[in-house]
């Protein structure tokens, strides 16, 4: 995509936000009442919903898609994450929701993250199942995903570690990107995706695709983690204020 | 067929070891295992071995219609498949996650990193362009696939010649390797993983890890970068948690040994480039001729055996016939005591081969405490000498026998198993020293 500047001379990207800059996040917990735990979150464009159910009793035997047996654990939880993209989320129509590649790496490396952020020795020989759908893809949506998880993993009431927050990065024209949007991803640069837990500084999860020179990486992980924070802060916020909003209609 | 689990004493050696920076193969921290490049008769067809590691590559194309929103760019398509061959744990349907993992990783590192020129692949716009397909097979599963299989797949594209092909205006003419000989493919960079494996939540970190490295690990981080320092790919698995500083030290040691293998590859490349210029055999048949078929082939140890007639002579000569040992406590301080003495190790001589030996040992000797005592006495009255043997290894200057003239016999070194409270053992501060710390 020739022609397209990412990062101007002013310093503005395309859509108007400045290098470090978030896009804007809303979110909210407790969408579904069926559900142990639900979020819905959106960041800019990118819609993500997560749906928590468990702990439950772990799934004796069975054989579940792609092969891999729910077993319990003797001495921790299993932690299980499946991701599934609309077929309407892209620009073209996606022929698979679910059961390609893509979509199975994506629900390896969210069940690798919340595997080592919930305390899961808690709950041996149980289950947690976490959903992802993403309903409008527009760039982060790994970092979507998680975000949504977190909460709803803590609106089930599942003790974690800490937030997991996650926030993806670029590099264009030696400055750090946060927060790629579809039209950066696509133009081909490096991208980052970070999952942190935002009081110990350590991260979950590092992912980083194409080209970046080895001296840069470290400021472009500390944009990242930078912006992880930002995420962690808006994230807090929300589920404070659906904790008071509860309590209210509890009649505290 | 199940894996095999990991029996917890296993477990815990290998634990053990690692943090005392010891690796079973011998190998420091951030070596690797050899490296070895085969190539097959056809271009584009070659087998990696990173120590058992094997990975065949095969690459071949063909000419297809394009996709629709990249009308001017070629396809590139990579598989690896996990041979049932490779480990009895491998089966069809089985594999899954591993596969996914590994083919995915595979995929980032080589497409995303636009390695390939793939404008170079049009033929015609819109209509016909090469397709380069990666086929990757693992043949023996002993740690580290995902470098083997990275190396494997730069390797064969890097050798790999596409028939020569001419456009004139509408008319597409495709030659045949005898009417022109086949061109090779561009080729920008090489990207090359290494894999970094942590142990206790972060505090050790080894290169290369082998499988029963990778059984024990807490999780993976994989880099892929190129000579020129650039990285392609990052990723973490497993559950471990990383901080920033450490993904930055692995990245500098891996522009390190990327830099070695990159070297490596080049002059496999260009050994093999010569021999097929020069009209001299080539082939695996060639590279694995000079080798019997054997199971399990260890590689030669080097040991100096030159003198052991000698030394062995002499021990048997100045032997005395074992005396008798009196089984009474000895208070030496107050919770200190001594029972019995323990006598020379026999194989003190073989100092080359046994050190590795000792190291095992030291180990076992913490958990199989007491037993070993047991063992230990019978071996002394098995053992035929006795004599105060003066090794001249610099190490044993600071050995100081206690009591002389009371015991004739020397006191046996302890391992470091004398910080039990096994009453048995003298205080033998300074000696145990010496096989611990080697």
């Amino acid at each position: 995509m020739a022609g397209l500047e990412l990062l101007s001379d002013q310093g503005y990207r395309v859509d108007g936000r400045r290098a470090g800059e978030l896009r804007k996040i809303q979110a909210r917990m407790g969408v579904f009442a069926q559900a142990d735990g639900s979020a819905y979150i959106e960041q800019g464009n990118t819609k993500a919903l997560a749906v928590v159910y468990g702990p439950h009793e772990a799934s004796v035997g069975r054989v579940s898609i792609r092969g891999s047996r729910s077993r319990a654990l003797p001495d921790r939880a299993l932690v299980n994450c499946q991701y599934s993209s609309a077929t309407f989320s892209t620009g073209e129509r996606k022929r698979r929701p679910h059961g390609d590649r893509k979509s199975c790496e994506m629900g390896l490396q969210l069940r690798q993250t919340f595997e080592a952020a919930i305390l899961t020795q808690l709950h041996p020989r149980s289950q947690i199942d976490i959903y992802v759908q993403v309903l409008q893809a527009d760039g982060g949506t790994y970092a979507a995903c998680v975000n949504a998880a977190t909460l709803a993993v803590l609106d089930a009431g599942i003790p974690m570690q800490d937030f997991v927050c996650a926030c993806s990065a670029g590099f264009v024209d030696g400055t750090a990107l946060a927060d790629l949007s579809h039209v950066e991803e696509a133009a081909g640069g490096p991208q980052l995706a970070l999952a942190l837990l935002p009081a110990s500084g350590q991260i979950a999860l590092l992912e980083m695709d194409a080209r970046l020179h080895e001296d840069h990486l470290e400021c472009v992980l500390e944009a990242a983690a930078q912006a992880a924070r930002d995420v962690h802060a808006l994230l807090d916020r929300v589920v404070r204020q659906h904790v008071r909003e509860a309590s209210i209609l509890l009649g505290d | 067929m199940k894996e095999t689990p990991l029996s917890n004493c296993e477990r815990r050696f290998l634990l053990r070891a690692i943090e005392e920076k010891k690796r079973l193969d011998g190998r420091q921290t951030y070596d690797y295992r050899n490296i070895k490049i085969s190539f097959g008769t056809d271009y584009g067809c070659c087998i990696v071995e990173l120590g058992k590691t094997r990975v065949l590559g095969q690459v071949s194309c063909e000419l297809v219609a394009p996709k629709l929103n990249r009308a001017t760019e070629g396809i590139l398509f990579f598989n690896l498949e996990l041979s049932q061959m490779a480990a009895p744990a491998f089966e069809p349907g089985r594999q899954s996650d591993l596969l996914v993992k590994l083919n995915r990783l595979l995929e980032r590192c080589l497409r995303n990193s636009k390695c390939i020129d793939t404008e170079s692949l049009c033929v015609v716009a819109g209509e016909k362009v090469w397709q380069i397909r990666v086929d990757l097979h693992l043949l023996n599963h002993d740690g580290n696939i995902i470098d083997a299989a990275s190396i494997a797949a730069i390797v064969a594209l890097c050798h790999f010649r596409r028939p020569d092909v001419s456009v004139q205006g509408e008319e597409v003419t495709l030659y045949t390797p005898e009417e022109r000989d086949p061109v090779a493919l561009s080729i920008h960079h090489m990207p090359i993983c290494v894999s970094f494996a942590f142990f206790q939540q972060g505090t050790y970190l080894l290169v290369d890890p082998n499988e029963r490295e990778e059984r024990v690990m807490d999780g993976l981080l994989v880099i892929a970068m190129n000579k020129h320092r650039e990285i392609c790919t990052i990723q973490s698995s497993g559950g471990i948690m990383l901080l920033k500083d450490q993904v930055l030290r692995c990245s500098k040691i891996a522009g390190v040994k990327v830099a070695e293998i990159t070297e490596l590859i080049q002059k496999a490349l260009e050994n093999d480039q010569k021999v097929r210029k020069e009209g001299g055999r080539f082939g695996f048949a060639e590279s694995i001729a000079n080798q019997r078929i054997t199971a399990f082939k260890m590689e030669k140890a080097s040991i100096d055996t030159s003198d052991i007639e000698e030394k062995a002579e002499e021990i048997i000569a100045e032997a005395e016939p074992p005396s008798e040992v009196v089984s009474q406590p000895v208070l030496w301080t107050s919770g200190t005591a001594q029972i019995g003495e323990g006598v020379e190790n026999s194989w003190g001589d073989l100092e080359d081969s046994d050190k590795d030996e000792d190291e095992g040992g030291s180990d076992e000797a913490v958990i199989l405490d007491t037993v070993k005592m047991d063992t230990r006495a019978e071996v002394s009255d098995i053992g035929s000498q006795d004599e105060p043997i003066v090794l001249s290894d610099s190490e044993e200057e600071e050995m100081i026998i206690l009591e002389p003239d009371k015991n004739p016999k020397k006191i046996r070194m302890q391992n470091t198993s004398a910080k039990e409270k096994a009453p048995s053992k003298k205080p033998a501060k300074k000696r145990k020293k010496k096989r611990a710390t080697n």
